[in-house]
């Protein structure tokens, strides 16, 4: 499916980066990283493994500390956030995990409900069931609301995944590897799945992956992590103009092979 | 030619030990960190009352047909081997009162904390190391939930609550192997039986088996979780933290057990 015309407002960023550093042990992996992200766009962060993308999110969300920098999510500082304030936080974003992280003891019905019922107070049953309903309509997976995660397929998970962040309507999305280890028809549902949410939850959303496919075709803009930097910033076909050869083999990998 | 040694470096003599001194230390901070944050956030609402209930049952129904059949054979093993050392000073008349003291002393919570270090402890550690391998614990904390207070707190509230009910029935399922056994062999009624057993069991003795398996249940419940919530490197972490889990709870269990009788015999 092809992308739709993304409205993305270049005035107002939702995540603001400065100068962020991470290290683990002698591991320095992320050295020094600005970068926006604005509200509606869809922003891919491409990079080897082991080169900090997820390490990204996980700041971003506050569940790591950064050595250094600051990081900046919808007008809150996470650094100086209380607990609880980061909690509030945090039902304002949506973090899709790379093996989908679903609560393997619950039903389809219990793990979307379980970030619902904990978070909105108040709430009834009719509305909880409304809302499991439609968010699982939305991901295409209306039949397998009372299974267990590991009857699911991958591709399966990952949009309950998904679909578990979605029932907050969050404001902000951030995938990690969304597409890994799932078969090119799979992924494909996938990528309109993320397209999908950005056009019908408005949200502004990171995707960490090293697929290009996905890549290019969900992503408004591309930021390339190399050596724990973002070394290249734009869109898909600026990123892979030029012949920089920790550049040019993603290319050639995805796309010649 | 390349004179660069190949040989792996020598480590300075006692560095390694010095390492798992220093390891040993930052372990003890955490699990004291551990057990604080646990105080702070345990009796703090809001309150995860639905999770502790299950949890309660999970305990219970996870070490109640283990418990019961052990409990009954330590009732009856006891009672028989205990009889010919008694029958030497034709003394079987205190068969029942012996019993009691072992059983309702020392052994059932004991026992049951033995039982419930490698049924419950494990358990414990192996569901929560997996939670945190696969993720789980980060998906609830990035979906605004506190999984500390969620999975942690309700699990060693759980075992601290259930354990001496447990420790309970294993005394009373012991005390009936026990009846079986000296009713078959000394024909004694029941009403003898019950009035012998609590004969020589004073207050303090029964306040100290519960305070015993408060400890224990509070123990096996604080050091599986710490072991799960901490797990990392794969299904090899998981593995580990299930075992460290049973090994660690039993051993801080014995030391428990001396330091609590020793307490307990101050104020006698």
């Amino acid at each position: 499916m092809e992308k739709a015309k993304s409205h993305i407002d270049y005035n107002n960023a939702v995540i603001s980066i400065r100068e962020l550093q991470k290290s683990f042990g002698d591991y320095h992996v992320l050295r020094g990283i600005d970068l926006d992200i604005f509200q509606g766009e869809n922003l891919v962060v491409l990079g080897r493994s082991g080169t900090g993308k997820s390490v990204l999110i996980k700041l971003i969300s506050g569940l790591l500390r950064p050595d250094e920098g600051s990081i900046n999510v919808l007008a809150n500082d996470v650094l100086t956030l209380t607990d609880k304030e980061l909690q509030q936080l945090r039902i304002r974003i949506g973090f899709s995990f790379q093996n989908s992280a679903l609560y393997d003891s619950m039903t389809v019905r219990k793990n979307l409900e379980f970030p619902l019922v904990r978070n909105r107070k108040g709430i009834t049953r009719k509305e909880i069931n409304k809302a499991v309903e439609e968010v699982l309509d939305g991901v295409g997976l209306s039949q397998a609301i009372n299974q267990m995660p590991s009857e699911l397929s991958g591709g399966q998970r990952k949009r309950i995944g998904i679909a578990r962040t979605l029932i907050l309507n969050p404001e902000i999305m951030m995938y990690d590897e969304p597409t890994a280890g799932l078969d090119p028809i799979t992924c494909i549902e996938i990528n309109d799945l993320i397209n999908e949410v950005q056009q019908r939850y408005h949200t502004s959303s990171i995707i960490i992956t090293h697929d290009l496919t996905c890549a290019k075709s969900t992503g408004d803009r591309i930021a390339m992590l190399l050596d724990g930097q973002f070394q290249r910033v734009g869109s898909f076909d600026e990123i892979f103009e030029t012949n920089d050869a920790r550049v040019k083999p993603f290319y050639d990998y995805n796309f010649i092979q | 030619m390349d004179t660069t040694s190949t040989t792996p470096p020598q480590h300075k003599p006692g560095s390694k030990l010095r390492k798992r001194v220093a390891d040993f230390f930052v372990d003890l901070y955490r699990i004291g960190g551990f057990t604080a944050r646990f105080f702070k956030e345990a009796f703090v609402a809001p309150f995860e009352l639905n999770e502790l209930i299950r949890q309660c049952y999970q305990v219970g129904v996870r070490s109640l047909p283990l418990i019961s059949l052990t409990g009954f054979i330590i009732g009856i093993i006891f009672t028989k081997q205990s009889r010919p050392s008694l029958m030497n000073f034709g003394a079987t008349s205190w068969l029942p009162s012996l019993v009691s003291i072992a059983i309702l002393k020392a052994l059932a919570p004991m026992v049951t904390a033995i039982i419930a270090s490698g049924k419950v402890g494990s358990g414990i550690g192996a569901e929560l190391g997996s939670m945190r391998v696969t993720e789980q614990i980060d998906a609830m904390e990035v979906s605004g939930t506190n999984p500390f207070k969620y999975l942690v707190c309700t699990r060693v509230l759980a075992t601290t609550l259930t354990i001496p009910l447990l420790a309970t029935y294993t005394a009373l399922i012991a005390l009936l192997g026990a009846y079986l056994n000296i009713s078959a062999n000394e024909g004694i009624s029941y009403s003898a039986f019950i009035g012998e057993v609590f004969e020589p069991i004073d207050f303090i003795d029964i306040n100290q088996s519960l305070a015993k398996a408060i400890v224990f249940g509070f123990t096996i419940g604080l050091v599986g979780c710490y072991q799960g919530y901490h797990s990392n490197k794969g299904t090899e972490g998981v593995g580990k933290a299930a075992n460290n889990a049973v090994v660690i709870a039993m051993f801080l269990v014995f030391i428990e057990e001396i330091l609590i009788v020793q307490i307990t015999g101050w104020f006698r």
